[in-house]
C-alpha cells in the first residue's frame, strides 16, 4: 500500500431550493478548491432543478455547537413558553389576533 | 443544402464529442468528475438530438435524429477531427474539451444572432451549457497546467498533440463562407479572435505554452477523417445495425 | 452540526466508569426508542458506530461498482434517447455513492480509507454487480429486478436511527424510482418487439432473477446481525421479509410483461397470499461474495485502475491549490 496520500479537503454544501427559501445543508463533498467545490455541489446536488444558491463552505471552517452543551444552550427555552402565540387565549369574537 | 450540413456539422461535433466522454464514466480520477463528465456528455448528447433533428428535416428525407446517427457511415459524418480523437488520459480529454469548448462559446455567442430562428434558438440553450463546459474544462487545465510537473509535462504533451486540429475550426470553407453570406453563421475569422483571446488567457494562466500552428488540412468536417471513427461508429451503432428496424 | 470532525475525538469513546456508560447507553437506547435522530456528533456507543460504518460503506461500494455493469453499454446504447437516460442513471449511482460516503464520513473514517478497503478487497458491496451485462436487455433487468430490489431495502432505512444515512437515503429514494421505471419500461419496449428482442429479454430475466433475490442477504435463520440492528433501528425489515415483499410485487410485473420466471417451483400460494419461490442456490451466493463469482475480479481492477491512473490528477489538484494559497497570502501581506 502507497504510504498515507492527503485526501481532497471536506466542504459542507448548503442550498436555496428557490427564491424565498432558506439555504439548507445538503450534504457533503470533497473538492481541492472553492471553484471545484461549487461544480460538485452544482452537479451533485441540483441536477433536478433543486438549487438556485449555492454556498459551499470547507468543514473545518465551520464552528459548531458541542452537543454536550446542548442543556445549557437549548433547555432554558424550554419553560419559557409564554414565548409561543399558543400560550395566550383569546376570545373566539376577536378575530384579528 | 448548405444550411443542411453546416447543421449537420455542428450536431456530428456534439455526437461524437459525447461518445468520447461517455467512455470515462466509471473510469474518472474522481467520483466527483465521473458526475462532471457525465454532466457534459448529457449537455452534448441533448444538443446533438436538437441539431440532428433539425438537419433531417431540412433534409427532407424522413430521417430523425436517431437515423442520422446510427446508420450513417464515416465519410457522411462531419464532425470536426478533434473530437474523434481517441480519449487518452484525463489531461488529454480536458485539453481536447477545453480547445472545443470555447470554439462552442465562441461559435454559439456568434449563432445567437443567426437569421434562422431555429438555429437561435438552439444556441441560447447551447450557450448556457457551454459557459459551464467552459468553466469546467478550463478550470481543469489550469490546475493540472499549473499543477504538478508531472502534470504540466501531460498536459503540455496533450496540447502539442492536439493543436494541429483546432486549425480546422477556422479555416472557411465554401459552406461557411455561403453560410455566413447567408446571416446564419457568424465569420470565422471573428470567431477565432475570441477563441485565441480566451485560450491564449487560460493557457497562460496554467503556465502552458502556446503550439505553434500547423498546416494539418485533414478536415473531419468535409468528411475527411481518422482511423479512430471507424471504431467510435462500430460502437456507437451496433445495435441499430445488429437489429435492423428495431424499436428500443 | 455536520462535519466530519476527524480532528476532533468525537469518535473515541471516552473511558467512563462502568454505571455511566450503562446510563449512556440507555439514554441512547431510550433516544432511539423515540424514534429521535441520532446526530454526528452525539454520543453512541461504538458497535453502533462501526456497524453503520460498516453497513454505510459497504452501500456507498455497492452504488459506485454498480455504475460498471450498466456503464458497459453506455457506448452501444440503441438510441439517444437511451444513452442519454442511461448515462443520468449512473451518474445518479455515482451520485449515490457521493452521498453515502459522505454520510459514512460524519462518523470519524475518511473517504480514502474506504476506498482503500474496497479496492483492496476486504470491504464488501453488493454481490449482484458481479455479474456480467453481455446483452441490452440485461441493462433493462439491472433497472427492473435490481433497483427494485434495492428500493425494497432502501424505503426502510429512509427513516434509520442515524441522521445522515436517513438523508441521504431520502434523496436515493427519491432518484431511484425513475432507476427502475426506465429498467421495466426498457424490458417493455423488447417484449412487445422482435423475436430476437423478446429472446434477449427472457434470457436477461433467467440471468438475473436469482442474483437478485440472494441480494436480500442470506435467510433469516443464517442471519447474524439482525437483532442488535433491530433494536437500533438500523435495519427495519428482515431478509426474508424484504425479500417476499419483493417477489410479491415482481411476479404480477413479469406476467405483464409476458416473461416467465426461471423458477419451476414459484407458485401462488392462496392460505397466505403470497408467492412461494423454490429453493435459493446459496453456494452461488457464498462463492460470489468470496470473490469467485462471473465479475469480481474485472470490477475491483476497473476501479483500481482509475484511482491509481488517476491519482497525478489529484495530486495536481491539490498542488495548484496549494500554489494558490501561498499567492493570496503573498497578494496579503
Amino acid at each position: 500500500m502507497k504510504p498515507e496520500k492527503p485526501d481532497w479537503p471536506l466542504y459542507e454544501v448548503f442550498i436555496r431550493p428557490r427564491g424565498g427559501l432558506d439555504h439548507k445543508h445538503a450534504g457533503s463533498l470533497h473538492a481541492t478548491d472553492a471553484q471545484m467545490a461549487l461544480e460538485h455541489a452544482r452537479d451533485l446536488y441540483t441536477r433536478r432543478l433543486e438549487g438556485v444558491s449555492i454556498w459551499v463552505v470547507r468543514a473545518m471552517d465551520i464552528v459548531a455547537s458541542d452537543p454536550s452543551d446542548a442543556d445549557a444552550l437549548f433547555e432554558p427555552a424550554r419553560d419559557k413558553v409564554y414565548r409561543h402565540p399558543t400560550f395566550y387565549k383569546i376570545p373566539d369574537e376577536v378575530e384579528t389576533l | 443544402m448548405s444550411k443542411q450540413r453546416y447543421v449537420l456539422r455542428l450536431a456530428d461535433t456534439s455526437l461524437i464529442l459525447a461518445q468520447r466522454l461517455g467512455e470515462w464514466i466509471g473510469h474518472a480520477p474522481a467520483l466527483e468528475e465521473d458526475l462532471g463528465l457525465a454532466n457534459t456528455a448529457l449537455d452534448l448528447l441533448g444538443q446533438a438530438r436538437l441539431l440532428l433533428t433539425y438537419a433531417g428535416e431540412l433534409e427532407g428525407l424522413g430521417r430523425d435524429a436517431d437515423a442520422l446517427a446510427f446508420l450513417r457511415s464515416e465519410a457522411e459524418f462531419c464532425n470536426l477531427q478533434l473530437a474523434e480523437q481517441p480519449n487518452g488520459d484525463f489531461g488529454n480529454t480536458l485539453v481536447r474539451q477545453f480547445l472545443i469548448d470555447a470554439f462552442q462559446l465562441e461559435l454559439y455567442e456568434g449563432l445567437l444572432q443567426s437569421g434562422d430562428a431555429r438555429l437561435a434558438e438552439i444556441a441560447a440553450q447551447v450557450l448556457r451549457e457551454t459557459r459551464y463546459h467552459f468553466r469546467y474544462s478550463s478550470g481543469w487545465v489550469i490546475r493540472l497546467g499549473d499543477g504538478t510537473d508531472e502534470s504540466h509535462a501531460r498536459v503540455q504533451a496533450a496540447l502539442d498533440r492536439l493543436w494541429p486540429f483546432t486549425r480546422e475550426f477556422f479555416d472557411a470553407d465554401e459552406i461557411d463562407t455561403q453560410m455566413c453570406t447567408a446571416g446564419v453563421a457568424p465569420d470565422l475569422s471573428t470567431v477565432q479572435r475570441g477563441w485565441s483571446a480566451r485560450v491564449g488567457a487560460a493557457l497562460s494562466e496554467a503556465t502552458l505554452e502556446r503550439p505553434q500552428d500547423t498546416p494539418f488540412a485533414w478536415y473531419g468536417k468535409r468528411g475527411q477523417h481518422s482511423e479512430h471513427l471507424g471504431h467510435l461508429l462500430a460502437e456507437l451503432q451496433y445495435m441499430q445495425r445488429a437489429y435492423p428496424g428495431a424499436s428500443w | 452540526m455536520y462535519t466530519q470532525g476527524l480532528d476532533s475525538p468525537g469518535t473515541v469513546d471516552l473511558p467512563a466508569p462502568a454505571a455511566d456508560r450503562q446510563a449512556l447507553e440507555r439514554r441512547f437506547q431510550a433516544r432511539v426508542d423515540a424514534e429521535e435522530k441520532i446526530e454526528p456528533k452525539d454520543w453512541m456507543p461504538d458497535a453502533y458506530r462501526q456497524t453503520l460504518i460498516r453497513q454505510i460503506s459497504q452501500h456507498a461500494h455497492s452504488e459506485i461498482v454498480g455504475m460498471l455493469p450498466e456503464g458497459n453499454w453506455i457506448t452501444r446504447a440503441p438510441s439517444l434517447l437511451r444513452k442519454s437516460i442511461l448515462i443520468a442513471k449512473v451518474q445518479d449511482e455515482g451520485g449515490h455513492g457521493l452521498y453515502l460516503y459522505s454520510a459514512a464520513e460524519t462518523l470519524g473514517v475518511s473517504r480514502d480509507e474506504m476506498f482503500q478497503q474496497l479496492l483492496a478487497g476486504t470491504a464488501k458491496y453488493s454481490s449482484i454487480f458481479n455479474y456480467p451485462t453481455p446483452t441490452w436487455a440485461d441493462v433493462g433487468a439491472i433497472g427492473w429486478l435490481v433497483d427494485g430490489a434495492a428500493i425494497m431495502n432502501q424505503i426502510p432505512l429512509c427513516r434509520c436511527s442515524y441522521g445522515p444515512y436517513s438523508r441521504a437515503m431520502i434523496r436515493v429514494c427519491k432518484e431511484e424510482s425513475f432507476h427502475q421505471r426506465q429498467g421495466f419500461e426498457i424490458m417493455l419496449r423488447l417484449a412487445r418487439g422482435t423475436t430476437a428482442q423478446q429472446q434477449m429479454a427472457q434470457a436477461a430475466l433467467n440471468r438475473w432473477w436469482w442474483p437478485s433475490l440472494m441480494m436480500f442477504g442470506p435467510s433469516d435463520t443464517d442471519s447474524t446481525h439482525n437483532e442488535q440492528s433491530t433494536r437500533w433501528k438500523i435495519k427495519r425489515f428482515t431478509n426474508d421479509e424484504l425479500r417476499q415483499k419483493f417477489v410479491d410485487f415482481t411476479v404480477p410485473q413479469a406476467d405483464f410483461l409476458g416473461l416467465k420466471i426461471p423458477d419451476p417451483k414459484l407458485r401462488w400460494d392462496e392460505a397466505s397470499q403470497h408467492y412461494r419461490c423454490g429453493e435459493i442456490d446459496w453456494t452461488e451466493f457464498k462463492n460470489v461474495l468470496k470473490g469467485h463469482g462471473p465479475c469480481n475480479q474485472e470490477r475491483l481492477a476497473a476501479r483500481r485502475r482509475a484511482y491509481e491512473e488517476g491519482q497525478w490528477v489529484r495530486e495536481a489538484a491539490l498542488a495548484h491549490a496549494a500554489k494558490q494559497k501561498l499567492r493570496t497570502g503573498r497578494a496579503a501581506a
